[in-house]
């Protein structure tokens, strides 16, 4: 079809501005971060503050808090991608009786949010003495992911070839080998995506980490970033340098990574 | 899942595994399900594998949900025993002003949230497909960065821009309409559309993709039989562009529902559901009862509520896209 050059141009503009509205907030909390963080720090000369870093680093104990995000995040992306895998397998390729019904309590997960789940949750945790450990946090997460694993590497195993299988069947392969030495190293790309979405939700998480470790013994990032704010009230610009920080490792995989994110997040919309 | 996956979920794939397919020569080779062993565990297998994913979720999940039920239909502050007061705690979610205004609150982030991101998304993507423009995987991955970055910083990002002297107030001051100029998160009027519009910010750019995705789908011919026929833009729009992308709209709808109902991070940041409580929504009345003034019982139901309201919205938003994708 023809276009005119009018609309062409016209084209070019709304993709700018559009991407200037979604980089705008991020460009003024880099900017911020940068910035001198006080009257004296303004004086000398330099126009890029990176000190404030590291002085956010110090002040808001970030290197203590992200290590309890990582451990968090590796704890509920292994187990949640290596039971989803096998569950996934299961309702992917097999019949079995109670297949629709287990599967649609699976595919209610999706849906329930944490609001519905985190009152009884602390109660009944804190009576077990899990709350204020990591298991705390992170087991109500891997259950969350397993809801959406399960549904995620289910639509992977149903599209994949019966020939493939089948052939390593006759020749007398079992279940497990079948999974783990045929269908898995194929599936690479659909465990990836899955490895980066509940990774990306345990990362940024609030809520459950908010509410499970009431002492804070085990504070993730984004709650840190809750505490600073609070604690720091005479200027923004070490609150900004610790909001990019603790933004910063989900940003670098998404911007290597994009694609994955992208399929991910929009495949996985469910509707059944 | 968008109607372009749909195929891989044809029948035909499911429960071949577990017998010989049709086309492959049975008679040469031995069966392998005919083991003794394995027959007897091959029926138990799928369970053996849905196991350690169901007791997780069923414990973590599953349980916490019916305990939820359960516990809202107690007046229970947290310490002592409860006393089960039946259906009152819903009542009070219908009879109370503040729990009234929390939902309403919720309605108000939906079209913040969602509609006002699918209209804008449903006109840009619309432009953008009609003609090819380069750079568009670069677009993609700039408008689609807010969804990856926590709700915290996004908070904090949007704070010092609502802040009395930060960049918006600045902003308006630089082009003369000082009259506009305000505290943006503490006016009693303003502060709901201004956390809204955080949401506007962080949807848009997911429904947009979504929205191109779907457009890049239509077949070109359509266009040009319209264009013979003498049809214009907007005609184009409506008769062929948006019942096209039906499927994708439902998915938008559903995804930016969903995070406008789940609204806390963004609250619990910026407002804390302040100024008064004109930005109390019901994630956050959950939390506030149930950990700072003791109504558990009902905490419990207000998020019961808001999960009922969740799958409801859910069913009726695909309902409606299943109508055209018979």
């Amino acid at each position: 079809m023809k276009t005119s050059n009018l609309e062409r141009a016209a084209n070019y503009v709304i993709l700018i501005a559009f991407a200037l509205f979604a980089l705008g907030p991020m460009f003024t909390i880099v900017k911020t971060a940068l910035g001198p963080e006080n009257a004296d720090a303004a004086q000398d000369g330099t126009s890029l503050h990176w000190g404030n870093f590291s002085a956010a680093w110090e002040q808001g104990e970030l290197g203590k808090h992200l290590t309890t995000s990582v451990s968090v995040s590796v704890i509920v992306v292994v187990v949640a991608v290596f039971f989803s895998i096998m569950s996934g397998y299961a309702f992917g390729t097999m019949r079995f009786k109670g297949e629709q019904v287990l599967f649609y309590l699976f595919l209610l997960g999706i849906m329930v949010p944490t609001e519905a789940i985190i009152v009884p949750l602390f109660f009944d945790l804190r009576s077990a003495g899990l709350t204020n450990t990591i298991w705390g946090v992170a087991l109500p997460q891997i259950a969350q992911s397993v809801a959406f694993g399960t549904f995620w590497m289910r639509t992977y195993f149903r599209s994949t070839n019966v020939a493939i299988t089948e052939a390593a069947r006759i020749d007398g392969a079992g279940n497990h080998r079948i999974l783990w030495s045929v269908l898995v190293p194929t599936a690479r790309p659909a465990i990836v995506t899955l490895v980066l979405l509940s990774f990306m939700w345990t990362w940024n998480e609030f809520l459950i980490p908010l509410v499970m470790s009431p002492r804070g013994e085990v504070r993730t990032a984004p709650l840190a970033l809750a505490i600073f704010q609070g604690q720091y009230v005479q200027g923004t610009t070490l609150l900004a340098a610790a909001a990019v920080i603790i933004a910063l490792p989900v940003v670098i995989v998404y911007l290597f990574l994009q694609r994955h994110f992208i399929r991910g997040m929009i495949e996985g919309a469910v509707r059944e | 899942m968008p109607s372009s996956s749909a195929g891989t979920d044809a029948p035909p794939a499911r429960g071949e595994i577990t017998r010989p397919a049709p086309g492959r020569a049975v008679g040469t080779v031995k069966p392998a399900r005919g083991g003794s062993t394995r027959g007897r565990w091959g029926k138990l297998a799928p369970y053996g594998f849905i196991l350690p994913a169901f007791l997780v979720y069923a414990a973590f999940l599953l349980y916490p949900l019916l305990r939820s039920v359960h516990l809202s239909l107690f007046d229970y502050d947290g310490l002592t025993v409860g006393t089960f007061v039946g259906l009152d705690n819903y009542a009070e979610v219908f009879s109370s002003k503040a729990l009234r205004a929390s939902f309403l609150h919720a309605l108000v982030l939906i079209f913040f949230y969602s509609v006002l991101p699918v209209m804008i998304g449903l006109v840009l993507a619309a432009i953008l497909s009609r003609t090819k423009v380069r750079g568009l995987p670069f677009f993609r991955t700039v408008v689609f960065l807010p969804q990856v970055i926590a709700m915290v910083v996004v908070a904090v990002a949007w704070r010092q821009i609502y802040a009395p002297q930060g960049s918006l107030n600045t902003l308006l001051r630089d082009v003369g309409l000082d009259s506009l100029t305000k505290t943006w998160l503490g006016d009693y009027t303003w502060t709901l559309p201004a956390v809204g519009f955080i949401g506007t910010w962080v949807s848009t750019g997911l429904v947009t993709v979504l929205l191109l995705a779907g457009m890049s789908r239509i077949p070109s011919d359509q266009y040009e039989a319209a264009r013979m026929d003498g049809a214009g833009a907007v005609r184009e729009f409506f008769s062929i562009t948006l019942p096209s992308v039906r499927g994708e709209i439902t998915v938008a709808l559903t995804l930016t529902i969903i995070a406008a109902l789940k609204t806390f991070d963004l609250i619990y940041m910026t407002t804390s559901g302040g100024p008064g409580n004109t930005t109390s929504v019901p994630s956050f009345e959950v939390y506030r009862r149930a950990f700072k003034t003791g109504e558990v019982g009902s905490a419990a139901a207000v998020g019961v509520t808001l999960t009922v309201l969740i799958f409801a919205i859910n069913f009726a938003i695909n309902r409606w896209g299943d109508r055209s994708n018979r």
